[in-house]
């Protein structure tokens, strides 16, 4: 199984390549539409800014082949600023156009509480996502994010609550997103991957 | 389902060694930072943070190298920094595996610095560091790993700090650093109340008390402490247990 890792200087790219490779999964980098295509499973990983991320995107030529990847049902995980890539627009940056899978848009976390909401927190399902599976109720993953996506149409999602209740987790078939970061959440987060490779190693070629 | 409070392992290095000192100074040898994170990593620290405390421009190499080192053995965030000047000096931590950079001396200096990092970084990974001594009624930021006083008030500069673009706030009491008497969670308190981003508490952290004391009096987000693991006088998993029982929300690993 070939496990593409979108690269367009993400930060915490290294940190789901060490986790991947903890799993025993060599995954491969790619910067370039041609080093996506034939990937069985895309991850998308993200830190930063709604607008730089959609921008450099465009420039390696990434958007399009990302998206087709995504309507062929492939396997896609989306990690915190690339959940929110899934969506139409984002409050971050008004001006740009996301991957529109979702067509709802990303939005900011009230004030009234803590911004960034940094730390961890727990997750609350609703139906039984997959990517959760053999994951206690009570596991807590690493959140770092100041914006986020409330309703993703057709998705099972897991949601969260900082201010407002958010969606902290969406699984719509093969197309996965979590907005907090199963690279940097021990032992859970390993789970979490592991039953992604798992979906990903399922799902049809 | 709420936000739980952290408990921060600090590893204050000379690059390449973690070293400890008592306010600032009289440094000892503590170990080798990559088999301290390891462990930290095992017994459910929630976050990591390496300091480079000696920060000459000349073994910069040596202590990214350490960088590096650390963050592979961890799945759990990763903070670092010391000697931070420009731009250019976090964007190299955040390659060489820092999911956050603190900076202090070059943004009193400069506090645009915090502006463009935050833009470059997001804000999520910016961490302002303050050093903060007692002067009188009020605390006073000291800069260059804490032997210059700056004049300015700690407090006001912190809420500063976050208006131009810091997401969290490193504060460490100078007057409780290394003393192993308590967090000072009036300076914990004061800060935490007039900034909108989560206060990580330093200095001083020796029993469980003090640390229920600077979530429940300091309002502290999270709460740092470096000898005190090192010397393993304090357990991640007795102290969590501890606070959760108290009922301080805290991640018990599974």
């Amino acid at each position: 199984m070939k496990v593409a890792l979108v690269e367009y200087g993400a930060g915490n790219l290294p940190s789901v390549e060490r986790a991947l490779a903890r799993l025993g999964v060599e995954s491969v980098r790619a910067a370039n539409p041609s080093a996506l295509a034939g990937a069985d499973a895309v991850i998308l990983p993200g830190v930063g800014h709604f607008g730089a991320l959609m921008r450099q995107l465009g420039a390696q030529g990434m958007i399009a082949p990302l998206r087709e990847h995504i309507a062929a049902k492939k396997p896609f995980l989306g990690i915190c600023l690339g959940l929110q890539a899934l969506f139409a627009s984002s409050d971050e940056a008004p001006e740009d156009t996301g991957l529109a899978v979702f067509s709802s848009r990303v939005a900011a976390l009230p004030a009234t509480a803590k911004l960034p909401h940094m730390g961890w927190n727990q997750v609350e399902r609703s139906g039984a996502p997959r990517l959760l599976e053999r994951i206690s109720q009570d596991e807590y993953f690493y959140f770092a994010h100041t914006y986020a996506a409330m309703e993703a149409e057709g998705a099972v999602v897991a949601t969260c609550d900082h201010g407002t209740r958010f969606i902290a987790l969406l699984e719509r078939g093969n197309l996965c997103g979590v907005q907090f970061h199963p690279e940097k959440s021990g032992s859970a987060g390993a789970k979490l991957l592991s039953n992604f490779l798992q979906l990903a190693g399922s799902a049809p070629r | 389902m709420t936000l739980a409070r952290r408990i921060i392992p600090c590893l204050d290095t000379d690059g390449s060694r973690v070293v400890k000192g008592i306010q600032f100074v009289q440094l000892r040898d503590a170990g080798d930072p990559a088999e301290l994170a390891a462990r930290y990593n095992r017994e459910g620290a929630d976050e990591l943070v390496v300091l480079d405390i000696a920060a000459s421009r000349d073994h910069r190499p040596t202590f990214l190298e350490t960088i590096r080192r650390v963050a592979a053995e961890l799945a759990i965030p990763l903070t670092a920094g010391g000697g931070v000047a420009k731009l250019d000096d976090g964007r190299a931590i955040l390659r060489a595996g820092a999911d956050k950079v603190t900076v202090n001396t070059a943004a009193i200096r400069r506090p645009e610095l915090l502006t463009e990092m935050a833009s470059e970084f997001g804000a999520q990974a910016v961490i302002l560091a303050i050093d903060a001594r007692r002067t009188g009624d009020h605390w006073e930021a000291y800069v260059r790993g804490g032997h210059d006083p700056t004049g300015i008030d700690a407090v006001a500069w912190a809420k500063e700090g976050v208006a131009r673009g810091a997401g969290e706030i490193l504060l460490t009491s100078m007057d409780r650093d290394g003393t192993r008497s308590g967090f000072d969670c009036e300076l914990t308190a004061a800060v935490s109340g007039v900034v909108s981003v989560p206060v990580i508490a330093s200095g001083g952290a020796d029993t469980p008390a003090d640390f229920l004391e600077v979530f429940e009096k300091g309002h502290a987000d999270a709460a740092l402490a470096a000898s005190i693991f090192h010397d393993n006088l304090q357990g991640f998993a007795m102290l969590k247990r501890f606070l959760a029982e108290r009922g301080v929300p805290m991640r018990v690993s599974a």
